[in-house]
């Protein structure tokens, strides 16, 4: 299957609502609890699918495959730079988060796209595109390398975890407006020699996190044919 | 109660595999209905994989680090039906029997996709390792799962899984990292100078195939012994594990004999650390044909047998002197120039092959390569050789044309710089140039295509086509006095 066959709501499925919650800036220990919560909560029918929207204060995560050598700063010097170091349960390599990049946790029951994890990255990403192109960025998938990219670089990374019952966490990073000297102090994803890049950056302007955040809340909702729900 | 095989899930349409990044459950923990016991990571994503029953874990057949395919067995659960209240199955007397292969239960699998490591502590010829099957229940202790414990653990999944390998308790090692985390580099150093508590990995100068663990108690070991990260290389070029397949009803298995063993391995071995390149040429025979028709009655006077193949071997031996980074090997950061011609001949011995020597073949004369050549390839077919003849070569000869291939790109034998494959001598339709007229026509000729396997590391493809050009000049125009 193509990867753009996998864009959109599987024919025939009603739309769902989605709770979105825009939570400013979180302390990424307080996002992973707040994650885990949710997955419990949804995992037992006590809340509903629901997308979370923040920004984190520097931090530097470790994906399942990461290795400590993708961490290219020393501790004293991460320290001085109040750049904090976690191991989280989710895919993927090294990555940053930081002011002025969007970070996404779609807490999903994932059973109605199918039981398809490759689905499911695939989706994020065709959600990430079409956010950026609606700010007038061209960004793509590159073949084996789940994130988005653009000509100069990756523009989102992407990590998921999916608990027990098919309960989605983690998610999506956009890089909106972020300091990228922040990003040479990690290989992003074990991935070296590739560049990072923002939209602020391809579009030669600051973009704001919250037009970024609303692009992103209106493409994801499309791609997973979701519909807003009424708090 | 019964056994309840638990298979690496399907988690999407284009998913073949996954690797087992966590096991979130020891063995003899209960365990309940939906409750995760073990995490798997596939591209990007990291996923939780409930039990399928309540019951105990009874056997873990994949170890973390591993990827297998999608379908195969990966754990058992002993489920009693109730309450998971029997924390020791042992309880119940002796331990279950070795599982069945896993292709009994992973219908749909692919075949090739669950490669089983094995057990370094060679297992008898023809018995799978029962990996992980025999350690002893362990006491419950819930896995640290929370966000918290998790984001807080002092390790890195590399770490933690060099530190399984070695069987090292990761508390034990000293950490320097971010709020005393264990680095790569603490616990290399602590391999390096502390005990692994269980058994090292196999890293014999030549372990040729897996010595058998020392002093190993009766059981297999309970982890597959993998090679440390910082000896990758090391292993790499020093050590073979055959994958394992799945066995279908139809089939049979039989141990590998010590001549297919190890002929395995070499193949292995050699294929792995020179790189390969391969050049070809084309031989016209007419001149040797002439001279073979000429001699034939002198030879048969003399009881001497001379084959196109010792002709091949005399023109190389002569050749070789002024290549001498084909009759060379890469030692290290060194490069070995072999002060002798010793050219090993491939002999089939269906089944089988093995590589007499013709030692000092460019001191010998046509007849004494020819021979010699009998010589050794009728003791080989009687399994008569001595090991010092079938050591020592610096060059191979194989011939793949013997049952009418056209041309073979053989293994540069290891330790060697380079392998010339002769393919079926042949009539052919060739162009011809009259020497006096300088007119072309076509003629019947007995030609032949020769390949030359090298290592590029010592050899260029300019030598190789320079040796290439010079052989066939000194077949073509082979003297009638050699």
């Amino acid at each position: 299957m193509s990867a753009t066959a996998s864009a959109g709501p599987r024919e025939g499925s009603a739309r769902r609502p989605l709770e979105v919650r825009s939570l400013g800036s979180v302390p990424y220990a307080e996002g992973l609890k707040l994650q885990e919560e949710l997955v419990a909560k949804r995992r037992a029918g006590e809340a509903p699918d629901t997308l979370l929207l923040l920004e984190h204060p520097h931090v530097i995560t470790l994906g399942s495959s990461a290795e400590e050598a993708h961490v290219l700063l020393e501790q004293a010097e991460r320290d001085r730079l109040g750049i904090q170091l976690y191991e989280v349960g989710r895919g993927g390599g090294v990555t940053y988060h930081g002011p002025g990049q969007l970070v996404a946790y779609p807490i999903l029951d994932l059973r109605p796209l199918g039981k398809d994890l490759h689905e499911y990255l695939r989706r994020l990403e065709e959600s990430l595109i079409r956010a950026a192109a609606a700010l007038g960025v061209t960004a793509r998938r590159r073949e084996g390398m789940t994130g988005v990219w653009t000509a100069r670089g990756k523009l989102a990374a992407i990590g998921v975890r999916v608990s027990s019952q098919w309960i989605s966490s983690h998610g999506v990073a956009l890089n909106v407006s972020p300091d990228l000297r922040f990003f040479e102090s990690i290989v992003p994803c074990g991935i070296e020699g590739e560049g990072v890049t923002s939209l602020s950056l391809e579009l030669g302007r600051t973009v704001e996190l919250t037009d970024a955040a609303d692009r992103f809340t209106e493409s994801f909702m499309s791609v997973f044919g979701f519909v807003r729900s009424v708090a | 109660m019964a056994r309840i095989e638990v298979p690496m899930p399907q988690m999407g349409e284009s998913i073949a595999e996954g690797t087992v990044s966590k096991w979130l459950k020891r063995l003899g923990e209960p365990v309940q209905r939906d409750e995760p016991i073990l995490e798997i990571s596939t591209d990007k994503v990291d996923a939780e994989i409930p039990s399928p029953a309540a019951g105990t874990l009874a056997e873990i057949t994949v170890q973390e680090g591993e990827t297998v395919g999608v379908g195969t067995i990966v754990a058992y659960i002993d489920s009693d039906g109730n309450a998971p209240l029997a924390q020791r199955p042992v309880q119940d007397g002796a331990r279950p029997a070795a599982p069945p292969p896993p292709d009994e239960q992973a219908d749909g699998a692919e075949d090739e996709a669950a490669e089983v490591p094995a057990a370094a502590a060679a297992p008898p010829a023809g018995e799978r390792p029962a990996v992980a099957a025999t350690a002893a229940p362990v006491p419950t202790a819930p896995a640290a799962d929370t966000a918290e414990e998790r984001a807080r653990t002092r390790s890195t999944p590399v770490v933690r899984k060099i530190a399984e390998e070695h069987g090292i308790d990761i508390e034990s090692v000293p950490g320097t990292g971010h709020a005393g985390r264990v680095t790569k580099q603490d616990i290399l150093s602590f391999i390096e100078g502390g005990t692994p508590t269980r058994v090292e990995a196999p890293l014999a100068p030549e372990p040729v195939h897996a010595p058998a663990a020392p002093a190993a108690p009766p059981r297999p070991p309970a982890v597959p012994q993998e090679p440390p990260a910082a000896g990758l290389w090391d292993a790499f070029y020093r050590e073979v594990k055959h994958p394992e397949y799945h066995v279908r009803p139809a089939d049979r298995v039989e141990p590998m004999d010590k001549i297919r063993r190890l002929t395995a391995e070499h193949m292995v071995l050699a294929k792995r650390v020179a790189p390969h390149v391969h050049s070809f040429i084309e031989i016209d025979f007419t001149v040797i044909d002439r001279i073979r028709a000429e001699s034939k009655a002198r030879w048969t006077a003399q009881g001497a047998r001379v084959s196109y193949t010792a002709f091949v071997a005399w023109a190389v031996s002569r050749v070789l002197r002024d290549f001498p980074m084909l009759n060379s090997t890469i030692s290290g950061n060194n490069v070995i120039y072999r002060g002798n011609v010793n050219i090993g001949i491939a002999v089939d011995l269906d089944p089988g092959l093995i590589v007499p020597v013709v030692h000092d073949a460019d001191h010998l004369g046509l007849v004494g390569i020819g021979n010699r050549i009998v010589d050794l390839a009728t003791r080989a077919r009687e399994r008569k050789l001595t090991p010092s003849e079938i050591q020592g070569a610096t060059f191979t000869i194989t011939n793949p044309g013997v049952l009418g291939t056209l041309v073979g790109m053989p293994i540069i034998p290891k330790g060697t710089a380079a392998i010339l494959g002769t393919g079926a001598i042949e009539k052919r339709v060739v162009v011809v140039v009259d020497a006096v007229t300088g007119t072309d026509s076509t003629a019947i000729r007995n030609r032949a295509y020769f390949s030359l396997g090298y290592d590029h590391r010592i050899v260029d493809g300019a030598d190789a086509a320079r040796f290439l050009a010079r052989l066939k000049e000194t077949l073509e125009s082979f003297p009638s006095d050699a």
